[in-house]
Formats: C-alpha cells, sequence, structure tokens
C-alpha cells in the first residue's frame, strides 16, 4: 500500500470501528474558491475523505443535482487544471482527497500526464464512472507508474466474472453503486446494497464504499453497518445549491456533514 | 445460435469488444455492461435465426414499403453533368431510412421481452420513427427531447404524441440532442430491466454501432444490385449525408470491398468550419469519449463537448459513429463539410429539376455529390455515375426552407 493511498484512511476508521464518511463535491461550484471553503468545511465538519469530480459536460451517471452543480462550475470557466488546484488546497487540510471523472477529460489531458500532476497534487487516485477495466490499459499503466488508487465501479447487475474481473483492477478501494440509476438523495436505501457488498466480500480484502442515494444520518449509520465508506453526493452539493448565500450554503454544509459523521460513528450491531 | 462473425467488407471489425480500430468499445457504468452484453448476444442470435430474419424483412417491404426506389435523375444528371441516380429511402414510410433500424431494434425488444423502448431525438424524425414502431409492435414509448428541440420541432413533438408516445423535455447543459441522449442513458441505466434503449443511428457503446449497422444495411444491397440492374456496372461513386453516420453506413456498407466505387460521407459544415459553428466532427473535430464510444468529437481542450450547428437539425450532433472515424483513418471513406448554404442551393436544385423536395440532411449528400463531379470526370476521362443517398424527404423542413428562400407570407403577431 502506498502512504498516499486512501486505504490509510479506511484502516483509521476500521480502527476506530466505525464507517469512513466520503463526501462529494464539484470542483468549481460554484466557484473554486467557494468550492474549497465548501470542501475545508466538510472536512472540518468530520467528513473523513472529498471525492472530488471533475465537471463535465455530459454527466451521464449524475442526477440533476450534481448535473446542475457541474453545468454551474463549467459555465464559471472551471478546468481540468483547476480541479488539480483544489486537491492540493484540500490535501493540505488534512483529508485525502480522489478525484471521480468522467474518462474524456483525463484523456484529453493525457492520461500519463493527468496521473504525474494529481500524484504531484496529493491527489490519491481516480473513481472512474464511465471507464471498465477492459477499456483502462492507459491508466492502468499510469497509476502504476505514480502510485496512484484506482476504483471502478460494480453494480447489482455486475455477473461474479465481471464482478471479480474488476474487483481485481481495484486499488485502494471498491466502490458498490447499490442502486440501479444515476446520483441522488432518495428516501430509502437500497436493499440490494448489503448483497452487492457481500459479493465484493468474497473476492476481495479491499474495502468497499457504497454510493448513490444516502441523504441522512440514520442512513449513514445503516449503510455503515455493512459497508467501509458511505459516499454521500447529492444531498450535500444540495445544500450549496438551495442556499441564498454562501454563508447559509456553509452553515447548512456543516450541519449536514456533521450529522452524517455522527451516523457513521454510530456503535456498529 | 451464433451469428457469423461481424465484417466491414474483408476487414473482421468490429472486434469482440466492438473496436474499430482505436474507436468504438465501451465507456459506460458499470451498470450498463450486463445489458450490452445481453443486447449482443441477442441481436446476433436474432440475424442468425431465419424467423426473426423473415419477420424483419417481411415488415420492411409490407408496412416499411423497401426496397426503395433507385431513380435515375435525368434532369438533375442533365443539369449537373454526371449520371446521378437517388436512393429514394425518402419513401419509406416515416419518411427517412430511419425506420429500418427501427423496426429491427423494435422487433428485437419484442423478442428479448421487453415491454419497454426509450429514444432519444433531436429534430424529432427519430423520435417520431421510434414512437410509430412502438404504436406498431404494441410497445410502451418514451423519447427524450432537449427542451430548445421541443420548441423548435413542436409540429414533430405532437406527432409523436399522436402516436401515442411520451415526449419528455430535457432541461439539462444545452437542453439538446446530446443531453437527450444523456437523459436517454440515464433512464436506462434506472429501468434497464424492462427497457430497451433505441439509439438512432450508429453511435452509441458496443453492440449499437455494430447492431444499427446490421438494421440499415439493406440500403446498400439493394442500391448495389439496382444499379448493376439499371446501368449494368456498379457507380464510381456513393454519396450521403453524416450526422451519427446511419444512413451512410447503410448505403456504404454493401460497397466496402468494390475498391474502385468511391464512398463520401459529407458533414454538416454549418456556416463554415472556420467559423468554429459546425457539425463536421470528422473533419472539425478530434478523436475523444462521447457517448459510450471513441470516436472523433467536437470538444474543447478540456474535453468538453462543444455545441455544434447546423441549419439540419439531423446533422447537428456533436459526434459521429466510430465506424465512420476508422473509415476515415484507414481511408476507404472520405469525409468533407458542406455548408447551410451548399445545401441549400442543392435542395433548390432538387425541388426544380426533379420534383422531390429532399430532407436538408439529404439535400448535404447532393451538394456534395455535385461539388466532386468535376474532379471525379477529369479523373475518369467520362462522366461519372454517382449514387446519392436521399435519406429522407422534405415535408419536416419546409418551415426551415420556407424561411430561408422567403416563401413565408409572414404575418403580423
Ligand atoms: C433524413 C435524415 N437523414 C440523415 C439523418 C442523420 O442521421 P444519420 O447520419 O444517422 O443517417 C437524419 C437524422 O435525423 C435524417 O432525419
Amino acid at each position: 500500500m502506498s502512504e498516499r493511498s486512501i486505504a490509510v484512511a479506511f484502516e483509521k476508521a476500521r480502527a476506530e470501528e466505525r464507517a469512513l464518511l466520503v463526501g462529494c463535491m464539484p470542483a468549481g461550484f460554484p466557484t473554486v474558491e467557494r468550492s474549497i471553503a465548501a470542501m475545508t468545511a466538510m472536512v472540518e465538519s468530520g467528513v473523513d475523505v472529498i471525492e472530488l469530480e471533475i465537471p463535465y459536460s455530459d454527466p451521464v451517471m449524475d442526477g440533476p443535482v450534481i448535473q446542475r452543480a457541474s453545468d454551474i462550475a463549467l459555465a464559471g470557466g472551471v478546468r481540468v487544471a483547476d480541479a488539480l488546484r483544489v486537491v492540493e488546497a484540500v490535501t493540505a487540510t488534512g483529508a485525502p482527497v480522489v478525484i471521480m471523472t468522467y474518462w474524456n477529460p483525463i484523456e484529453q489531458y493525457g492520461v500519463d500526464a493527468f496521473a504525474r500532476d494529481l500524484a504531484a497534487a496529493g491527489g490519491t487516485g481516480l473513481i472512474t464512472p464511465d471507464l471498465i477495466p477492459e477499456e483502462a490499459a492507459e491508466w492502468l499503466a499510469a497509476s502504476d507508474a505514480y502510485g496512484l488508487d484506482r476504483t471502478f465501479l460494480v453494480a447489482p447487475s455486475s455477473t461474479d466474472e465481471r464482478l471479480a474481473m474488476t474487483v481485481a483492477h481495484c486499488r485502494g478501494f471498491v466502490y458498490a453503486t447499490a442502486l440501479m440509476g444515476v446520483t441522488g438523495a432518495r428516501e430509502r436505501t437500497s436493499e440490494a446494497a448489503p448483497i452487492l457488498v457481500g459479493r465484493v466480500r468474497e473476492v476481495t480484502d479491499l474495502p468497499v464504499g457504497v454510493g448513490l442515494g444516502v441523504s441522512t444520518g440514520a442512513q449513514a449509520a445503516e449503510v455503515g453497518r455493512y459497508a467501509d465508506g458511505v459516499i454521500v453526493g447529492s444531498a450535500l452539493v444540495r445544500t450549496v445549491l438551495d442556499a441564498p448565500d454562501e454563508a447559509s450554503g456553509l452553515a447548512a454544509l456543516r450541519a449536514l456533514s456533521t450529522e452524517l459523521a455522527e451516523g457513521v460513528r454510530a456503535v456498529r450491531s | 445460435m451464433t451469428a457469423p462473425p461481424l465484417t466491414s467488407g474483408t476487414a473482421a471489425v468490429p472486434d469482440a469488444a466492438g473496436h474499430f480500430g482505436r474507436y468504438g468499445g465501451r465507456f459506460v457504468p458499470e451498470a450498463l455492461v450486463a445489458a450490452l452484453d445481453e443486447l449482443d448476444r441477442e441481436y446476433r442470435a436474432a440475424l442468425a435465426d431465419p424467423t426473426f430474419q423473415a419477420e424483419f424483412d417481411r415488415m420492411l417491404r409490407e408496412y416499411a414499403g423497401t426496397p426503395s426506389l433507385l431513380y435515375r435523375a435525368e434532369r438533375l444528371s442533365a443539369e449537373a453533368g454526371a449520371r446521378i441516380l437517388l436512393k429514394r429511402e425518402d419513401l419509406n414510410h416515416t419518411g427517412a431510412h430511419k425506420v429500418r433500424n427501427v423496426l429491427g431494434q423494435a422487433l428485437l425488444t419484442k423478442r428479448m421481452g421487453k415491454p419497454r423502448v426509450i429514444a432519444e431525438t433531436g429534430a424529432g424524425q427519430h423520435g417520431v420513427a421510434s414512437a410509430t414502431a412502438a404504436a406498431y409492435l404494441d410497445l410502451e414509448c418514451v423519447v427524450y427531447m432537449g427542451e430548445l428541440d421541443t420548441q423548435r420541432q413542436a409540429l414533430n413533438v405532437a406527432r409523436m404524441r399522436m402516436l401515442g408516445a411520451t415526449v419528455i423535455p430535457v432541461t439539462s447543459g444545452s437542453r439538446t440532442l446530446k443531453d437527450a441522449m444523456n437523459e436517454a442513458m440515464r433512464d436506462w441505466v434506472t429501468n434497464v430491466d424492462r427497457t430497451h434503449y433505441l439509439i438512432g443511428t450508429v453511435a452509441g457503446p458496443h453492440p449499437f454501432p455494430a447492431m444499427v449497422r446490421e438494421f440499415v444495411r439493406g440500403i446498400g444491397v439493394e442500391a448495389r444490385q439496382q444499379c448493376l440492374e439499371l446501368t449494368g456496372a456498379l457507380p464510381d461513386a456513393v454519396a450521403a449525408c453524416v450526422g451519427g453516420g446511419s444512413n451512410a453506413l447503410g448505403i456504404f456498407h454493401a460497397f466496402i470491398d468494390d475498391a474502385d466505387v468511391r464512398l463520401y460521407g459529407f458533414e454538416a459544415g454549418g456556416e463554415g468550419i472556420e467559423t468554429g459553428r459546425h457539425a463536421s466532427s470528422i473533419t472539425g473535430g478530434s478523436a475523444g469519449v462521447l457517448h459510450g464510444t471513441r470516436t472523433y468529437v467536437l470538444q474543447d481542450a478540456d474535453g468538453q463537448t462543444q455545441e455544434s450547428h447546423s441549419i439540419s437539425a439531423g446533422l447537428d450532433y456533436p459526434g459521429v459513429g466510430p465506424e465512420h472515424a476508422w473509415l476515415n483513418d484507414i481511408g476507404r471513406a472520405r469525409y468533407e463539410p458542406v455548408t447551410d448554404a451548399e445545401a441549400m442551393s442543392a435542395f433548390q436544385l432538387l425541388c426544380r429539376t426533379e420534383g422531390i423536395i429532399p430532407a436538408i440532411e439529404s439535400a448535404h449528400a447532393l451538394a456534395g455529390a455535385l461539388r466532386i463531379i468535376p474532379a471525379l470526370t477529369a479523373e475518369l476521362g467520362r462522366e461519372p455515375t454517382i449514387v446519392v443517398n436521399l435519406s429522407g424527404r422534405g415535408d419536416k423542413d419546409m418551415h426551415t426552407a420556407g424561411r430561408y428562400f422567403g416563401l413565408l407570407d409572414e404575418r403580423q403577431g
């Protein structure tokens, strides 16, 4: 395990007998500086790891909340290079930062160049929602060269064979998309999630993060009972999106982060 | 049951993972891979199944009205100085080549036991075709359409609703075709168990480019045979417009191994490549990933998709099917832009010489064909024979054409 690996954070949470809280935010939403302030507030309120999404014009895995935030960031002129600047700034707070990105921006930046610059900025690795291992030869090589984590997604529809293959290509942690569908807060968490996590555990010791749908502390506690990491996106982004001004947005973001952090610390049964 | 390997002429493309050289493949959420694998198995089995083939052929013949005519356009030919043969896909039911693809996919949907189809549409042509096939085969149909396009193409929205489809305006991103495609993908990820995504062209993740090609390649099979019967020889060139590329690939495919037949794809040049306002992904774009496949894309330096521009809504797409990217790179087909003005001039010429109002998309193919005549004549030392794919009819475009040529009696208010 490299020192930079997100697995270090997972181990720490495991030692504390709790799940890790991963909070997502698009880079440059609503501006680069304000996105850094938002992520810093999240870390100060108990979010363990920041998942930084690089805004993309065609985010097919994202629901309306993250789409809108991405559109706002892009309209503000955010560049891929800005995302690296955010990685550096947020890493300085002490929290690991993992990037979540659709593939085309990385391909255009240059896969090797991006891996080099991400490592230099202190990022842990990439979550790649539209890259499957079969198409990832260049990224496999670059992530090896720069010691970066790589997280591919598994889904309830993945066959056993594909699940084992996909997990074998992961480093750092495995991302279980527990619901068939796009990102977005949901009232109920998925019954498919624990089953999927169980299937992953049969083929790996890597930590498993569960995403899609969590919006409350109670849901975070529930997911934290069977998953190593609870990944929260839309609910956090919405606090900023819906706020009338920056100060109230940050306050709401802190409040929800705190609630979620308490959720993942609820005693495991 | 297994189908024979896929080929493009003698080249075995795509490979098993859907690659046409460096293009194609699958850039999709893992949640869709199982459905794409299922689709790949099912359509290959269907194509190898004589019952499916017979049913597809029957529907094309009895319902869609194929084989479409190959028409010797005498007056146009005299005007142009070349023998021009028009493949009359405009005479098909629903008025375009697209009916072939939707009937094939809708029939496959039935075979897979799925009750629902979804589709994306720009101008509404593919949406109307999908709604038609869904009505014909008793499937639930939901069409995603950019909000801007629903306003620009209100009549086609009504047409789809008339046919029983649900039209959902898409308000994200640029609110046009590419965003409609994103939204259809999101629907598919969520409802994949009971839904087939009826993609409207030879784009998207594997197996869509290969599968759609199989459903439309009858255009070229017919045209090749008809040209031999009509002229005793193969054409010197085949011309088609290229949006996503289905009508072009449909007519190219039967000619791939005929080395003497030149293949020309004409992209929408909009206001001109140099203005940046165009939809020529191959001529004016670069290699990238869009909508699940690697191909030529209109994009900025960060890989953000750029908006395309064309007077023709059906060509107004910032990507292109991966097989065209490959045919371009290996030099088997040539791709050139045709501007709005060139297309509209050819549009008018066909109306006046032949009494045929083409789709503005198809007018791009004709304009391109007219452009290549002098060089081709010089090269051959005789008058060339050119087959032009008249992919659709222009009824849907009369508002645009009426405004362009100042034919509408503008009233107040
Ligand atoms: C008549 C006609 N031709 C061509 C096209 C472009 O599509 P493709 O390039 O897939 O043939 C369209 C799309 O709507 C169309 O309606």
